[in-house]
């Protein structure tokens, strides 16, 4: 034999998820389908807030096919949605129950479900079913002060404290204060297929069964066993293609609940598919926040201390994540900068609107843009650059491991590895900042609103703490991943293929990645958090590196060499100088059968699990720039250019990585500029279809250059990965605003989305005070 | 309501009698009554295109367009593309390129620019993200989507 192993990890090879993608042979939620189904629709509330008075199903009973309607009494057994990570008493009793009952508290709030033997017979009876609510005084703005949200209790459930050091020694000690009043707009992931579910119970096995899982089945298989009060072991869930997570799809909402309990009690599977109106209202929204937030800083422009209050808008109820978003908000805002003391309260509110939750870089796409505006402000203050105040302001590599006592996902912040202005100095080299500076004064001067922006960020990856893979070689040669981990479409099966071709020594086209399966794998905790890659890759490497030894021990008995002298290449193992006989890793497996005579005192099998823990997340980081002109006569922002510049530490499959950016480019900058859920005073949501609330088409992409960085990979997994799924999003919102700012003169831009109505007030206002 | 229609719909050159009422989408008709799930449904108001398939030749929403309307017309889906094992040179594209990640959108995609480079391979950069401006797709950016159609139409051109 001859030949060198591959290297498949840092190799831009294609996907394995493709060709069944691109020939319509995929299969999203509603392509499953399942004999004799039932068909679910939701009846939901009109109102944003009221007291649910009366449901008349007695028409749309009456309807043909129909063969149920559910309302709250008809449930009345089931729990309110638990939090995944389990019980919490504070938050309790702030839980959304799975249809309402009593009162309501958004307008898309589930009050009633029709089961039909149709789906279009269902969405007519749903029209029937007569729903009376006396409305209520809505509370839409999540800074005002707390209300009554059910007796004994406020719209404040909980206030998010954390912080460091001596705050009003800092203040008191400053050279220059700087307050801002920053907010961020109601936006979500917007994923482009709808959620779907579908319920099953297998009576002859007593598995009641959910198809159309995502993003994390196996953890919300724990808590569909809590909230059900069945055994794991009768609740499986299967994950297919999804069309885009982004953090939405994959929690447990009422519809999951009810298709679940409604297969068991009706004794027919029951599929529900949301619409695109129901998706806008009824799926978690993300990001709004409004900060108050004041910088003490010395006389050179160094950080003493950040003080910020926020107001964390939450919507109706507490979903699964509980306050996550909050508690990350606080434990991340401080970013790359070096800061002695700190103190945040986030004022986590209810209001009567959706429902929130994360949506791709939680917690960060908000702080992103909140600190960064607070560092340029702080730049302009002292009449410095905002290239130099970062400068001054930064953590240096030589700081690494910078551990700050705060937490994020319940995890302590423990900055892992990072040369943070190498990056910058990189990112300003490849756009060539000083030339841009320049084109953009003269271009100025001759009358165009143009602008230059800048944000940097620290990004977090890779939330253990552990994770699970088994990695079995079948005698036909084929080797199985089986992860516990998901797959939202980022490209999972790919990567993990890769790493487990490079320690197996195979073609990665050999290998099947099995995932989202309950039945397949006991443990695992899904795609959320930027973490399949670090966690399961890790994992997959240590499996790997199992079967490797096994195959190599039994393969030394067979070809009586030993295992030093042995390697594997492209799936056939011989001896490293290419001498003597060779044995493919498809025959090694079918000496190591239960039956096989060969195989000694082996454990059966060419198998092996592998684990792989962490204590800390790693923490990737980056650097964005972008040159945006405001179109003067509409007020329309035109990025012209864009950089990212993102470290990942080691990049499997930099062709995918850069996707990773691209696409979450493309996100943020919809939150940047035209996504926003807008309501009236009433709490009547505005945003309801594609024509009212804009997603970012390929018309609206930039000349985009994308630096992958791996200078800094991470010391706390052996492959040195860090997460690339939120890098791109993450500090969107921060540079366009820090650009548009720019064009304007600075001191403008407070708040996301950037709409061209707001600048165009502002230009105009401008010309008629000349 | 209920009254239905019996009609021909004739998809990638293959027949299939139909029972449906007059309200039944086209989409509807061509994932649920002839089992062809490849066009998928996004948006059902004709903004997003994940659900774009050829009628007579031209890229149609078929969630804004009825089954009765397509009565008689050449219907092409994502499942017509590929010929035997050989794929559509647009379905090599999108996986060279990287232009697809969860793929939903993929499809849509696929049957507008087979659509309109049929037509037109000799469009302009500006014409072309112009014509990819019509579809939504909320995990690539759309940057690899472009590459791939441009790097057809540029081979369609180059071919005599």
């Amino acid at each position: 034999m001859t030949g060198k192993p591959t290297a498949w990890i840092g190799a831009s090879v294609a996907r394995l998820e493709d060709r069944p993608l691109v020939t319509g042979r995929g299969r999203f939620a509603d392509d499953i389908s399942f004999p004799h189904q039932l068909h679910m629709r939701m009846v939901r509330s009109a109102y944003a807030h009221g007291r649910l008075s009366r449901i008349d199903t007695s028409e749309a009973l009456a309807v043909r096919g129909v063969v149920a309607i559910w309302t709250a009494a008809d449930i009345a057994d089931l729990p309110p949605i638990d939090f995944r990570e389990g019980p919490n008493e504070t938050l309790a009793p702030f839980r959304q129950s799975v249809l309402a009952s009593g009162h309501v508290r958004y307008a898309g709030e589930p009050v009633a479900a029709v089961f039909a033997t149709d789906p279009y017979v269902a969405e007519d009876a749903a029209d029937l079913v007569e729903v009376v609510i006396d409305e209520l005084d809505a509370v839409i703005d999540a800074a005002d002060e707390p209300s009554e949200f059910a007796k004994g209790l406020t719209t404040e459930p909980t206030i998010c404290r954390q912080g460091f050091g001596d705050i009003a020694d800092a203040f008191k000690h400053a050279a220059k204060i700087v307050e801002l009043d920053l907010a961020i707009g109601r936006h979500s992931a917007v994923p482009l297929e709808t959620r779907g579910a579908i319920g099953r119970y297998d009576a002859a096995r007593d598995v009641l069964e959910l198809h159309g899982a995502a993003k994390v089945p196996h953890r919300n298989r724990e808590s569909l066993s809590r909230m059900l009060g069945r055994s794991t072991g009768g609740i499986h869930l299967y994950e297919s293609h999804v069309g885009g997570g982004f953090g939405v799809r994959g929690e447990i909402y009422p519809e999951d609940i009810l298709v679940l309990v409604a297969a068991m009690r009706l004794g027919r599977p029951v599929k529900w598919i949301e619409d695109r109106r129901e998706h806008m209202i009824a799926a978690n929204h993300s990001r709004q926040q409004r900060h108050r937030i004041r910088a003490a800083v010395d006389a050179d422009g160094r950080l003493l201390g950040i003080d910020d209050q926020f107001y964390h808008d939450q919507g109706a109820y507490i979903r699964t994540h509980g306050t996550r978003i909050a508690d990350m908000s606080c434990g991340i805002l401080p970013g790359p900068y070096r800061l002695p003391n700190y103190r945040v309260n986030g004022h986590f509110r209810l209001t009567n609107k959706t429902p929130a939750a994360t949506y791709r870089s939680p917690g960060r796409y908000e702080t992103n843009f909140v600190r960064e505006r607070l560092m340029d402000a702080i730049a302009r203050e002292f009449g410095l650059s905002r290239i130099e105040i970062r400068r001054r302001n930064l953590i240096a590599p030589e700081e690494m491991p910078y551990a700050r006592p705060l937490l994020a996902l319940g995890d302590e912040v423990v900055l892992d590895s990072g040369h943070y202005e190498a990056l910058l100095d990189k990112a300003l080299a490849r756009c060539n900042w000083d030339r841009l500076e320049r084109e953009v004064q003269a271009r100025r001067k001759a009358g165009e609103l143009v602008g230059l922006g800048v944000a940097m960020y620290v990004e977090k990856s890779g939330l253990g703490p552990i994770d699970g893979v088994r990695v079995h070689v079948h005698p036909s040669g084929e080797v199985e991943v089986i992860t516990g981990g998901a797959s939202v479409g980022q490209g999972f099966e790919t990567v993990v293929a890769q790493v487990c071709a490079e320690v197996l020594g195979i073609d990665y086209r050999k290998i099947r990645v099995v995932h989202g399966q309950t039945d397949r794998i006991e443990y695992g905790i899904g795609a959320h958090a930027t973490r399949a890659t670090v966690m399961t890759a890790n994992a997959t490497a240590n499996a790997a590196a199992a079967v490797r030894a096994k195959a190599l021990d039994m393969a030394a008995q067979l070809l009586q060499s030993s295992v030093g002298d042995l390697t594997i290449v492209n799936g056939v193992i011989g001896r490293h100088d290419g001498k003597g006989a060779t044995i493919t890793l498809g025959d090694t497996a079918h000496h190591l059968r239960p039956m096989s005579s060969t195989r000694g005192e082996r454990v059966p099998s060419l198998s092996a699990d592998g684990w792989f823990t962490t204590e800390h997340m790693t923490y990737p980081y980056g650097v964005q720039i972008a040159q945006v002109k405001i179109d003067q006569g509409t007020g329309r922002v035109d990025v012209e250019k864009m950089l990212i510049a993102f470290d990942v530490g080691r990049a499997i499959n930099p062709m995918l990585v850069r996707g990773q950016l691209v696409g979450g480019y493309a996100q943020g900058l919809g939150g940047a500029l035209f996504e926003e859920f807008q309501y009236d005073e009433r709490g009547q949501p505005l945003s309801v279809t594609f024509a009212d609330y804009l997603l970012p088409t390929a018309g609206d992409m930039p000349e985009l250059d994308v630096l992958i960085a791996e200078d800094a990979p991470s010391p706390r997994n052996p492959l040195g990965i860090k997460g690339a799924g939120e890098g791109g999003v993450a500090a969107v919102g921060a540079v366009i605003a820090s650009a548009v700012d720019d064009a304007l003169g600075g001191g403008l831009i407070t708040q996301l989305p950037i709409t061209p109505q707001a600048l165009k007030a502002i230009i105009d206002q401008r010309k008629a005070g000349k | 309501m209920s009254e239905r229609h019996d009609i021909n719909l004739k998809i990638n050159g293959a027949d299939y009698a139909v029972s449906v009422e007059a309200r039944r989408t086209l989409v509807d008709t061509i994932r649920d009554n002839c089992g062809l799930t490849g066009t998928h449904i996004g948006c059902e108001h004709g903004v997003c295109g994940a659900c774009t398939v050829l009628v007579d030749g031209e890229p149609v929403r078929s969630c804004l367009m009825f089954a009765v309307q397509a009565q008689g017309r050449e219907i092409r889906t994502v499942e017509g593309l590929q010929q035997g094992d050989r794929l559509h040179p647009l379905q090599e594209a999108f996986m060279q390129h990287h232009a697809l990640q969860c793929g939903f959108c993929t499809p849509g995609f696929l049957m507008l620019a087979v659509g309109v480079l049929e037509k037109h391979a000799d469009l302009s950069d500006e014409e072309l993200i112009d014509v990819l401006s019509s579809n939504l797709c909320r995990c690539t950016g759309y940057e690899n989507i472009i590459k791939a159609v441009r790097a057809v139409a540029e081979s369609m051109k180059a071919r005599p």
